[in-house]
């Protein structure tokens, strides 16, 4: 009966044929480590947001008047209210940091390059998605970071010559950020961005699947059946699903199915994060200042301007870079190119050897020194502009940009180590 | 002209009040959100010496009184003053307006105070003020220099002012100025005040987070539910892993 049904089904819509090819059946190397987590701990993510967000609006009232209050009726009033509220709150922290993590996996084994261009482009579109939510977001407490941190973002809008000024009038929906701006946000928030993040997360995981992933060592699992590498017995234990032998033209070597193997390996990363979550949640829910900033504990005042206006960490490093450059417009162009940037980087790399393993010790020291380069802008955004901070945003501003320069021009014939066969 | 002059003196003295601003050590407020008559005492004194002014509009009476383990009956004697009900949050009937116009500032609300200011700032501030008879109302403070706020536990304090002591400095004798002290005629020892103010800021840091014990009690047992679950989630994964490695 139960098996007739399966079939009747099955006929009319293939689901198990589509299981077997995206998570039963389908080859990921075996030699994933610690930092091919963050994809599965983003998506898990993703879903603590939209499902507490929707607990979340329940209560919110999306309006100047009631926002604030309403908040804090979570917080007080309602049943788990704190607890909703605080894990969405630190999920949007927890969320860049594992999206950062994600994308330092992806340069640090080269899983942008050729031919996984497109899916590299999917997952920048998700970055660029993902900090417009995390700003909208942000408004929606109306709070005095809020407030005065929207004044700033809406600004750099503004620095656009002969648009600007129409521009913030047109994303503000009046002459200053009001009830109309925190509706509309909410609107986004709530509604338009996180269906396009979805949707833009289901394409960036079928475009995964189309080219394989990426490994550690940066080869391919998926090799051309002429003879030259033979499968071994250990290469035969498992089935895959026959799409990816592009029929018989490819024999796939060094892999395993996601499921069992990645998803039970996936849930030990998911433990972990999730402690090192729940501590926060519940024994730092402020996160130091960082994660919920003092001041938007106290309700938004148009007419009083905090002593220092920081915007939430995950933004800094931008920041420091739109603040490093003294031309307000020019400084806007810097920011919007640091994006740019990490967007073009399957252009920018033109070397053949993916992994970082593989590759030259200059690559390696400029990886590093990208690395340093953006953490030491994450930390200058959060302080004030002033004297040698200023001086340092520059240094290390150049030495971003210097990242992708320098790698453009030693790619072409860089001198790199011979490529292993199979996978180590 | 004089107007001028006079915003012109304001503004230095405001800028020179931020230039010594961050110069003033924060004492550490003993923060104890267990301890529930000292909770119990700060409520009192909120009540009895704040509320006049400021609200803490998002708190109901009901959630204090359930939180600090006061009787309702007992809560609504001796608390509640204006014949609000026990479900009502706890507000005033001062406008923003006139608060503006007789302090130069609305006082602000006090719900959220100890986490937009931190109890360690509350806890010096309410022991940083001094006579100064160029203020309006003859009390200027330490920690919030030109603060529209009169000293209001001046009756459990007594009237503190900076004093000077005589000491010898490159060799040459010289006013050291040591800090503010009262002149007697409070309610309370100087021991007793500081306990009175800390019990205070320990209500409104409760009051800015009443969840927080909560939180800590759950926090403790996911955090054991996770270990286990990372223990058997790492098992687990041992045991498939058996068919690759």
């Amino acid at each position: 009966m139960f098996k007739n049904l399966m079939s009747w089904i099955e006929y009319r819509l293939p689901f198990m044929d589509k299981m077997n090819l995206h998570v039963m059946q389908y080859p990921a190397p075996k030699n994933f480590n610690f930092w091919y987590f963050f994809g599965s701990l983003a998506m898990l993510v993703l879903v603590n947001q939209i499902v507490t967000g929707i607990w979340l609006t329940m209560n919110y009232e999306p309006s100047a008047e009631g926002a604030f209050a309403s908040v804090e009726y979570i917080m007080r009033d309602v049943d788990y209210g704190w607890l909703l509220r605080y894990m969405h709150s630190t999920g949007a922290s927890a969320f860049f940091v594992v999206v950062y993590l994600h994308m330092l996996r992806g340069m640090m084994y080269g899983s942008y390059q050729k031919p996984r261009e497109l899916l590299w482009i999917f997952g920048m579109l998700i970055f660029l998605v993902l900090m417009a939510e995390a700003f909208m977001g942000y408004l929606l407490p109306w709070g005095q970071m809020s407030f005065w941190g929207a004044q700033v973002i809406i600004g750099i809008f503004g620095t656009i010559p002969f648009v600007g000024e129409d521009l913030t009038l047109w994303i503000r929906g009046d002459y200053v950020i009001s009830g109309a701006t925190l509706n509309r946000f909410f609107a986004l928030h709530v509604i338009a961005l996180p269906l396009v993040l979805v949707i833009l997360v289901f394409l960036h995981i079928m475009a995964l699947h189309e080219v394989g992933s990426n490994n550690p060592d940066g080869i391919d699992i998926k090799k051309d059946n002429d003879g030259s590498v033979e499968q071994t017995e250990a290469d035969k234990k498992f089935t895959f699903h026959q799409y990816f032998t592009r029929g018989g033209k490819k024999i796939i070597v060094d892999a395993i199915p996601f499921h069992p193997y990645y998803t039970v390996k996936d849930l030990v990363g998911v433990a972990g994060f999730l402690l090192i979550f729940a501590w926060v949640i519940f024994f730092l829910p402020e996160g130091g200042g960082y994660f919920l900033e003092p001041p938007n504990f106290e309700p938004a005042n148009p007419l009083k301007t905090p002593a220092h206006i920081a915007p939430v960490w995950y933004f800094t490093p931008f920041y420091a870079i739109l603040r490093a450059i003294p031309h307000p417009f020019m400084g806007a162009v810097a920011m919007f190119a640091a994006i740019v940037a990490l967007a073009l980087l399957p252009w920018l790399d033109r070397g053949k050897v993916r992994s970082v393993r593989y590759r030259s010790g200059l690559h390696k020291v400029n990886l590093i020194n990208f690395c340093i380069s953006f953490v030491a802008l994450g930390v200058l955004g959060v302080l004030p502009a002033e004297g040698v901070y200023t001086l340092l945003a520059q240094i290390f501003s150049f030495t971003y940009f210097g990242f992708f320069v320098l790698l453009f021009f030693y790619s072409k014939n860089e001198n790199t180590k011979p490529l292993p066969v199979r996978v180590t | 002209m004089m107007k001028t002059l006079l915003s012109a003196v304001a503004l230095l003295a405001s800028s020179l009040a931020m230039a010594a601003g961050p110069s003033v050590q924060l004492d550490k407020a003993p923060i104890d959100l267990t301890d529930k008559a000292s909770l119990q005492n700060g409520a009192r004194l909120f009540q009895n010496y704040c509320l006049g002014c400021h609200q803490m509009q998002y708190q109901r009476y009901s959630r204090t009184f359930a939180d600090l383990g006061i009787p309702e009956e007992l809560g609504m004697e001796h608390l509640m003053f204006t014949g609000e009900k026990v479900g009502d949050h706890i507000t005033n009937n001062m406008s923003a307006k006139d608060g503006e116009k007789w302090f130069g500032a609305t006082p602000p609300d006090l719900t959220n105070v100890a986490r937009v200011r931190g109890p360690d700032w509350l806890y010096t501030y309410l022991r940083a003020f001094y006579a100064d008879d160029s203020r309006p109302f003859g009390v200027n403070n330490e920690v919030f220099p030109l603060v529209g706020m009169p000293h209001v536990l001046q009756e459990l304090q007594g009237l503190p002012s900076k004093t000077y002591e005589t000491r010898l400095v490159d060799g040459e004798p010289k006013q050291v100025y040591v800090g503010i002290k009262t002149d007697g005629s409070g309610e309370l020892s100087e021991e007793e005040y500081d306990r009175a103010v800390a019990d205070l800021v320990n209500y409104m840091e409760y009051v800015g987070e009443p969840t927080k014990l909560e939180a800590h009690a759950l926090g403790y047992k996911v955090m054991i539910f996770l270990l286990i679950f990372l223990v058997l989630a790492y098992l687990l994964k041992k045991e498939y892993w058996k068919d690759v490695h």
